[in-house]
């Protein structure tokens, strides 16, 4: 029995040491963010606040500087805001649709579809900027929220189909056939039928594109510039901009800002993204 | 059912379009200028061309692209072009002047130029970029050069140091400053700020001949000589002379070190004095400069330009406005006393610049007449962007690989140089 | 009639997806493929050089050096995430009552970019400001942590800051595959007397094969895309050490305006992909047929 305590103190321990190697850049992003400038300099990185300043917090959001505009990241990040949420929905819905499709309405060729979709899931995106520019321009919809949008949907729709054909596969076909003996068609089915039972997958699908599109930098950066940039880019050029002694308390609270939305996503529906894996989603 | 899923896509759309918005047509009295000056110094020059602009009734429309000395904004601005959307104006460098103008994307200033006398009042080795085919593609608003040094005055004073005017003395000066327990030299481990410290070496090591031959004219022999050799062993001397967090670190904050006092100089084109200034540093009083020891008499230069892009007429009266603003004396003037550098145009007093300032128009206006005016490997000025980021390439490995020797460096130089051509 | 149209629905529904993915994905590879072999420069042109571009790839020191880094880093990073990922899972497994609060916690790096925790993490690693600095406050005098100023050593940096943000996810996966484990095949080997190591080496682990495919096969996708881990953490620097193929390809065709080379670097990176995932997705593909 002591034999087993001393295990169990051992899983314990260790468990808690790997938790302080994750929590270790955040806390220093924390710590950081409250303390004053002055403080940084005389003090190190692992030290907790002498005393705490909301200063930067403020600075940040209201009036750093990037280039000559002084109004800090607030307009940035609602920038991000109106790019994630329909780029997330955009590439959700259809995702289901395909997974619906290539599940339960197979036809010839059904499995090259799909591959060819899950291809796309791992090209190097470096490969496809140069053109994306140029067509971009030709739409018109270039430096602009909206060609962001697009971008994202294009690129996600392959991670989306992924997720829900690999869920719709283990959905009992039995079900869809009965269904479709009543006379229900392609939608009812769709709608009454697979997608009520769809939460888990549709968790893990939102929060993945709700992540890789929040914390996008390549697209961003190539697409987009000045008032428009989505919140890494202007995170990235304040983190550059530097007046005389850097300010990393107004750096760290801005990076925190940009963080926060993911950062809730993960923490409160972490849950259902561990339950979505068990549901096989992203097996190999 | 059908209806059903456009009762559910409709708001999506209607959602994305009003969200995303089509939107950000430059407007008629405006002008988006691309550029990366994004430190202190820098964005407070910067301020003086758009309060110039603006009360000629333009508003400027700021699109700074932090990093990578202009590469990050390099990167956006192929995008915009290659979208066919390119910005009114941007800062561009040298080379890549050229470069774009290959590409048929910048605007004809001609008649601008003529009005203005442009062709007697700026450089010659300025026109040589600024002018594509007979045809004037951008504006000179400023000359860097890259050959300075910028000292602590109390540190020089308190450790009774002279200014060095050779290798040797300059040795002597810094294991001085090393022993009395005070870093030599801030620097920042950037493969530009690498570069830059290596004009100056290039040009100690065997002299502007030396120097033309290697950079300006690719020679291969030059490239991979004993000179070159020599050059590259001054710069492993420097390297020893750091302290040891250089790298990654941004300019601006190594010349905080010497400001600060941490360090005892910079070596870095005059765009340092602009974090002097914005210290309420005073030249000759609380910091000096001076030529690297042994390159006085010659420059290499930097000069940043305002190229135009090519946007049809409506643009166009804006983009005047925008050229005239900037090759406008009192902007010049006024711009360069906060930037650090000299003006582009040659015939502005010298009147309210520094002590460091005059010396910088001083020497320009020597080394013009002379012939040593050349422009700066490390800032795109003495080769095409291929070539100067292979020059980059070896210059800094062999500062951050103690294992590569100044011979093999000097060959690896040749080579590279050979192949990006 | 309607029959008819409920035969096409699926196509239908279908066909927008697949028009964007053929443009934006194949049409576009097929660009920069056809890129590859002119003597584009700054903007895209349109006369063709045969091979060269490829062959100047191939000499330069640079591609070396980033093809050696994602040699070093991709395996390092895969088995160290695993090697985590699995232990903490299996540790976790064991009815700890603050499962609840240590999940997040192991979960979060996830949810974070590398441009977001790219500063502390510099600042972190670099021995004048980080770690080494902190441990000297302490009184360790004698500590040295410089692996990122260290051209030979800062690959490895960038696979500690990598591993910190994947692992616990590996650990997830790991997670709820061993919830998925058949529980009475657990109890009865327990009962044939098999101790907790041999359980888990020749019951549980073998189970969680599914788990692992899909670990490998997210971390591989991670790791030839690494892009803002480097640019973040050394701009692909000291002296171009942590070079790697995803900074290569940007770096020449934006930075060096060699964008011919890029293109070429970004179809070798391409076939690297094709020759890992096709197999996979072959076998995704023959699953499902």
């Amino acid at each position: 029995m002591s034999s087993n305590k001393f295990w169990r103190s051992l899983i314990y321990i260790t468990l808690l040491v790997f938790a302080a190697f994750y929590l270790l850049p955040i806390y220093v992003m924390l710590t950081t963010s409250f303390k004053s400038v002055d403080e940084i300099r005389t003090g190190h990185i692992l030290s907790w606040p002498n005393v705490f300043t909301t200063d930067a917090w403020g600075k940040a959001w209201f009036d750093a500087c990037i280039g000559i505009s002084c109004e800090g990241i607030n307009k940035y990040f609602w920038n991000s805001v109106k790019m994630v949420i329909p780029a997330v929905l955009l590439s959700t819905l259809p995702g289901a649709f395909n997974g619906y499709v290539l599940t339960k309405w197979r036809f010839p060729g059904h499995n090259i579809v799909f591959g060819l979709l899950l291809f796309s899931c791992f090209i190097p995106f470096q490969i496809v900027l140069i053109p994306t520019a140029t067509v971009l321009g030709k739409l018109g919809i270039a430096d602009s929220t909206l060609g962001l949008i697009l971008v994202h949907m294009a690129y996600g729709l392959g991670f989306t189909t992924l997720f829900f054909r690999n869920f719709y596969q283990a959905f009992p076909d039995e079900l869809v056939r009965a269904a479709r003996i009543d006379g229900a068609g392609f939608f009812t089915i769709f709608w009454r039928i697979m997608l009520p039972s769809s939460g888990p997958i549709i968790a893990i699908s939102v929060i993945w594109q709700f992540t890789n599109i929040w914390n996008d930098f390549l697209f961003g950066a190539s697409f987009t510039s000045g008032a428009n940039s989505p919140i890494t880019v202007a995170l990235n050029n304040l983190a550059n901009s530097s007046t005389g002694a850097k300010e990393y308390n107004v750096d760290m609270a801005a990076a925190i800002y940009a963080a926060l939305p993911t950062l809730v996503a993960y923490v409160f529906a972490g849950k259902y993204f561990i339950k979505g894996l068990l549901a096989g989603s992203v097996k190999g | 059912m059908r209806i059903f899923i456009f009762h559910l896509l409709t708001p999506i759309l209607g959602l994305s379009l009003l969200l995303g918005g089509a939107k950000n047509l430059i407007a008629a009295g405006e002008v988006e200028v691309l550029h990366w000056w994004t430190s202190g110094g820098e964005a407070t020059a910067l301020r003086v061309i758009k309060d110039n602009l603006q009360k000629k009734g333009v508003s400027w429309v700021d699109m700074p692209i932090a990093g990578g000395a202009g590469v990050n904004a390099m990167t956006v601005l192929r995008a915009r072009v290659s979208s066919g959307k390119p910005p009114t104006a941007v800062q561009l460098l040298g080379f890549d002047i050229t470069s774009w103008a290959e590409e048929d994307v910048l605007a004809d200033l001609n008649d601008l130029a003529k009005q203005e006398n442009w062709n007697k009042v700026i450089p010659q080795p300025l026109q040589d970029f600024a002018i594509y085919k007979g045809k004037w593609v951008s504006v000179p608003i400023n000359v860097h050069s890259t050959n300075w040094v910028w000292a602590n005055k109390a540190i020089f004073d308190k450790l009774n140091l002279a200014v060095p005017t050779n290798w040797n003395e300059f040795k002597l000066a810094v294991e001085k400053i090393k022993k009395a327990g005070i870093i030599p030299i801030a620097h920042g481990g950037q493969p530009w700020q690498d570069a830059t410290i290596f004009d100056s070496l290039v040009m100690v090591a065997g002299g502007a001949d030396f120097y033309k031959k290697a950079f300006l004219d690719l020679d291969a022999k030059a490239l991979g000589s004993k000179t070159m050799e020599k050059a590259f062993s001054y710069l492993r001397f420097i390297r020893a002379n750091l302290d040891p967090n250089f790298s990654g670190r941004d300019w601006n904050l190594a010349s905080s070190m010497v400001i600060e006092g941490k360090a005892a100089m910079q070596i870095m084109g005059d765009w340092a004095k602009g974090e002097f200034v914005k210290a309420d540093q005073v030249a000759g009083k609380d910091f000096i400069c001076f030529r690297f020891p042994g390159t006085q008499g010659n420059v290499t230069f930097n000069a940043d330009q305002f190229a135009m892009f090519k946007l049809g007429k409506s643009q166009k009266v804006n983009q005047d406005k925008l050229a005239l603003v900037i090759a406008d004396k009192d902007t010049q003037a006024r711009f360069n006393q906060i930037k650090g550098s000299v003006p582009a145009r040659i015939d502005i007093s010298d009147a309210g610049f520094d002590a460091c300032g005059k010396k910088g128009i001083k020497d320009l206006r020597e080394s013009a007449a002379n012939g040593t005016m050349m422009g700066s490997m490390a800032h795109g000025y003495a080769a095409p962007p291929a070539v100067k980021n292979a020059v980059f390439d070896v210059v800094t490995k062999f500062f951050n690989d103690e294992k590569v020797t100044p011979a093999k460096a000097a060959k690896m130089l040749a080579v590279a140089v050979a192949i990006a051509q | 009639m309607k029959k008819r149209i409920q035969n096409i629905l699926p196509l239908l529904v279908l066909s927008p997806t697949m028009v964007i993915i053929l443009v934006f994905v194949y049409a576009f590879i097929v660009w920069t493929a056809i890129l590859s072999f002119t003597n584009s420069t700054i903007l895209p042109r349109y006369s063709f050089v045969g091979w060269t571009q490829y062959i100047k790839l191939w000499s330069i020191p640079n591609w070396y050096t980033a093809i050696k880094n994602l040699f070093i880093f991709t395996p390092l990073y895969i088995s160290i995430s695993v090697v985590i990922g699995l232990s903490l899972a299996i540790f976790l497994d064991q009815k700890i009552r603050i499962e609840g609060v240590i999940r997040p916690i192991y979960l979060y790096p996830m949810a974070l970019s590398f441009i977001v925790s790219g500063t502390a993490w510099k600042w972190f690693l670099n021995p004048g400001t980080g770690l080494e600095n902190a441990m000297h406050n302490f009184g360790w005098e004698s500590f040295t942590f410089d692996w990122i100023i260290n051209s030979d050593k800062a690959i490895y940096t960038v696979v500690i800051a990598a591993v910190w943000q994947s692992s616990g996810f590996v650990m997830a996966i790991f997670l709820s595959g061993l919830r998925g484990v058949n529980d009475e095949v657990v109890k009865s080997a327990k009962i044939d007397g098999a101790g907790f190591f041999n359980v888990y080496r020749y019951v549980i682990i073998p189970q969680l094969k599914p788990a692992f495919a899909s670990a490998v096969i997210i971390l591989l996708h991670l790791a030839i895309k690494s892009y803002d881990l480097v640019i973040a953490l050394t701009n692909a620097g000291p002296g171009n050490s942590t070079e790697m193929p995803a900074t290569f390809m940007y770096s020449y065709t934006f930075a060096r305006s060699q964008m011919a080379i890029g293109s070429a670097s970004a179809v070798v990176m391409l076939l690297t992909i094709a020759s890992i995932f096709v197999p996979y997705i072959y076998s995704e593909v023959k699953n499902s047929a």
